[in-house]
């Protein structure tokens, strides 16, 4: 495993563990835009002509993670979002690794080759074993014959 | 409370859940073949890294006005980094990690998130990006704008395919022009936070690892012979 996979594993743990604790809690666009004209009810239900007005409550909300919390504790969303990451990348590496081509490494490092304006000074260097300058490969000239 | 972009359950009516739970599970296969050839031994765990990021920043919602947020939807982040089939299968499987393990996105309502956000968003976000990746190529700023562009894009064309959805089954008496005036207005403004986090990745990405970006990389379209 490359320093570069660590280091974005450790960022993204980073943004799940600690920065969704600064998390705007406004509910987004789609939520603030299909419960505009409803108003929130003692019983937490919806009420008026809103577009949300039919929604219902998630039918795992008692879960144990709902919510981004830990057993309905908010303060514990830095591990609930911790757990996500783990079960998301367990779920999508596994796929990921059962659906890759098995390919020589030779070809996945041409076609991975970036295009030069972004390759990087001494990092990925030009092929020179092939560019034989012409007349000069053993066997080749026309003087060499009998 | 932290509710992310997604639809709950019962906002379209059930006829149009299932139609859309049909066509989602029809483009994850679709997907999920086509992926086959994004992957291989070195793509395969940046993908699944990919995912994960995706999962990670959606929690991190922003301020786009008063007592309105938004967050990242990632389809065209995941597309430019590993590709548009593989990115599609990386929000479809945040979304499902969402909606089983966190409460957030309604079940009933899994394929009409998955159609908006992995499907259509995803595929509008990476045209935009392939449409301009002689521009992209140009160089690492030139990189980023591409990104932010395709990213703008991917969210209102998610927001515009809810749009599709209430009118087909949406019933709770508000006019269609008003909910797509409403919603595409925010997304709008969401799709420019969109746009900065995922500008922000790729650029960090091409900066380090420019092999790991798919947008960059010289794939041609059929398989070159190995120099002995």
């Amino acid at each position: 495993m490359s320093r570069f996979l660590v280091a974005f594993g450790v960022v993204t743990l980073l943004i799940a563990g600690l920065l969704s604790y600064l998390a705007d809690p406004d509910p987004d666009g789609l939520d603030a835009v299909t419960r505009r004209g409803c108003t929130v009810d003692a019983a937490q239900e919806l009420a008026g002509d809103c577009i949300a007005r039919d929604a219902r409550e998630h039918a795992l909300a008692d879960g144990p993670l709902a919510d981004y919390a830990v057993g309905g504790d908010g303060a514990l969303t830095g591990l609930a979002g911790i757990a996500g990451v783990l079960v998301t990348l367990a779920l999508t590496g596994g796929l990921f690794w059962l659906l890759r081509r098995r390919t020589p490494t030779g070809r996945v490092r041409r076609l991975a080759r970036p295009c030069p304006s972004f390759r990087k000074p001494g990092g990925l260097r030009r092929r020179t074993d092939r560019a034989t300058p012409t007349g000069a490969g053993p066997g080749l000239s026309p003087r060499d014959g009998p | 409370m932290n509710v992310a972009m997604h639809l709950s359950d019962g906002i379209v009516d059930a006829p149009t859940s299932l139609l859309y739970g049909v066509i989602a599970a029809a483009g994850l296969t679709l997907a999920a073949s086509r992926a086959r050839r994004e992957l291989d031994e070195r793509t395969a765990p940046m993908a699944g890294l990919v995912a994960a990021f995706v999962f990670a920043t959606q929690m991190i919602n922003f301020p786009v006005l008063p007592g309105v947020s938004g967050h990242l939807l990632g389809g065209a982040l995941a597309a430019i980094l590993v590709g548009p089939w593989t990115g599609a299968l990386c929000v479809a499987i945040v979304l499902v990690v969402q909606a089983l393990l966190f409460a957030d996105g309604g079940l009933s309502a899994l394929g009409t998130n998955i159609t908006n956000l992995a499907l259509v968003g995803t595929a509008a976000g990476f045209l935009v990006a392939l449409a301009l990746r002689r521009y992209a190529l140009r160089g690492r700023r030139w990189l980023v704008g591409v990104a932010f562009v395709s990213a703008l894009v991917n969210t209102v064309a998610a927001a515009a395919s809810f749009v599709v959805q209430y009118a087909i089954g949406g019933d709770a008496g508000v006019g269609l022009g008003t909910v797509a005036a409403a919603v595409l207005g925010v997304h709008v403004l969401i799709g420019v936070g969109e746009g900065l986090i995922t500008g922000l990745t790729v650029g960090a990405v091409a900066r380090a690892r420019p092999d790991l970006v798919y947008l960059l990389r010289t794939a041609p379209s059929r398989p070159v012979a190995v120099p002995a």
